[in-house]
């Protein structure tokens, strides 16, 4: 059968029907990006004067500390206070088999029919860098959508993870009493990030011992901006604390506005955007050129020590620059 | 240069029965294929399911079901579907659901159904052979 809007839709008209409150062209548009879709990304130069109104919001922390559950609990607070939200939470992609399991609706179908949150699921599909740039795409189609505040929920785990958290202008660090990973998730150097820190499950004993440590922590480190990091107690099951961490992160952004660091930010996080597009790039080009029979010839002079892999590796960035211009 | 892209699907349970084992079988059996597989918990009424199929942009539905309700609710999950738009998201079906019924299934629009012992294959292979996203 048909339907109103196929998927091979060109994503500039994708663009326009979304900037016009098109919820099913959005997530068309999110599917493009995803696929890495060319002209996808040339609709997104065009969406992009539209971006930057909205407040994003990052959440993460370890397995299991309750991030969909709070993220829940944050976007009806919102909700409550005539926000709308964007969501995009991530969950990592099996490393075997390339297939995911996508289970944060479970914790979210309270919000299935509040037309003021629309909600994502995404998975790494095992791309490093390209998985940086398709998440700050898709939360920018969110903002050019009209959301207001846009939650960005990422497992705190691994190097590409944090990186996207750091693409929020607020991020929340999940922890939660008795993990006995607080000092692991220390070292991961999480902690650094954290614009606040949210005890959550704080009905369970431990709690105050866990704020008690994250405040000795946070004293220890060199205090980074003015900004001193505020420990918030959650239980995200029953909502206690949820209303008073969203005034938390109102005053981090008032905060952010006030000191000028608003825009710092954002410089910092175009950066690395920027970077993250550049290396996707680079990537793609690297692993189309390098599969071409020219290339496998001669890696196999390579092997056969009738070149240098130092020579060909130059040789193969000219090309892929050359690629580059070309295109 | 459209790229491939593990297709993505939603297992769902519409309405009240709160038996989800199957659905967690081929939610699993399908991300080891190397799916997508959004699952979204028991009791869901037709529009919840709807309204994940557009928002996560699925390219197919299985609707896992013991209750004896399907003749009543998967016209209304294939309402909803086309109220958003979605006429075009595949709909297959698992659980108990008489031979007697298929047809009229089949006619709604209901690609495959499952049966109770089915091997998770079948589904995977039905899936398989389904026309790509840049295709349809």
């Amino acid at each position: 059968m048909t339907s109103a809007l196929p998927r091979a839709t060109p994503a500039a008209d994708l663009a326009e029907r979304l900037l016009s409150g098109d919820r099913l062209a959005l997530s068309r548009m999110i599917s493009a990006i995803e696929a890495g879709r060319d002209d996808a990304r040339d609709a997104m130069r065009d969406l992009y004067p539209r971006t930057g109104r909205a407040h994003i919001v990052g959440v993460t922390g370890p397995p299991g500390s309750g991030k969909s559950t709070l993220t829940t609990r944050l976007a009806l607070e919102y909700r409550a206070r005539q926000k709308t939200v964007g969501i995009v939470a991530v969950d990592p992609t099996s490393p075997y088999t390339g297939g995911a399991i996508l289970g944060d609706r479970v914790r979210m179908m309270e919000l299935h029919s509040d037309q003021g949150v629309f909600m994502r699921s995404m998975a790494t599909r095992g791309v490093m860098g390209g998985l940086a740039r398709s998440t700050l795409d898709v939360v920018l189609l969110l903002d050019a959508y009209g959301k207001d505040v846009v939650i960005l929920e990422t497992v705190g785990v691994g190097q590409d993870e944090v990186e996207i958290a750091r693409a929020a202008d607020t991020t929340l660090v999940v922890g939660v009493p008795n993990l006995g990973d607080d000092i692991q998730t220390i070292k991961a150097g999480i902690l650094e990030i954290a614009d606040v820190l949210v005890v959550n499950k704080a009905d369970l004993p431990g709690a105050d011992r866990l704020v008690a440590d994250l405040r000795a922590m946070l004293q220890l480190g060199e205090q980074r901006t003015a900004w001193p990091t505020p420990i918030q107690l959650t239980t995200a099951t029953d909502g206690t604390g949820v209303a008073e961490l969203v005034d938390r992160i109102a005053a981090h952004r008032a905060f952010l506005e006030e000191t000028g660091t608003w825009r710092l930010r954002r410089a910092d996080s175009a950066r690395r955007q920027v970077r993250a597009i550049v290396e996707d790039h680079v990537q793609r080009r690297l692993e189309r050129l390098t599969a071409g029979p020219e290339w496998t010839a001669r890696f196999a002079s390579i092997a056969a020590r009738e070149q240098d892999p130092y020579t060909v590796a130059d040789d193969v960035l000219q090309e892929v620059v050359h690629d580059g211009q070309r295109n | 240069m459209p790229e491939s892209h593990p297709l993505r699907v939603l297992i769902a349970k519409p309405g009240l029965d709160g038996h989800d084992r199957g659905a967690k079988v081929i939610a699993r059996a399908l991300r080891d294929a190397g799916f997508e597989v959004i699952y979204t918990g028991i009791r869901q009424t037709p529009e919840m399911i709807a309204e994940a199929a557009l928002q996560e942009d699925v390219d197919a539905i299985g609707l896992s079901i013991l209750s004896g309700a399907h003749m009543t609710l998967f016209p209304r999950v294939i309402d909803e579907l086309h109220k958003r738009g979605m006429d075009d998201v595949v709909i297959w079906a698992g659980g108990i659901i008489p031979a007697s019924d298929m047809p009229k299934l089949r006619e709604l629009g209901i690609q495959a159904v499952f049966g109770p012992g089915s091997p998770t294959a079948e589904t995977i292979d039905f899936l398989r052979g389904l026309p790509t996203a840049v295709e349809r």
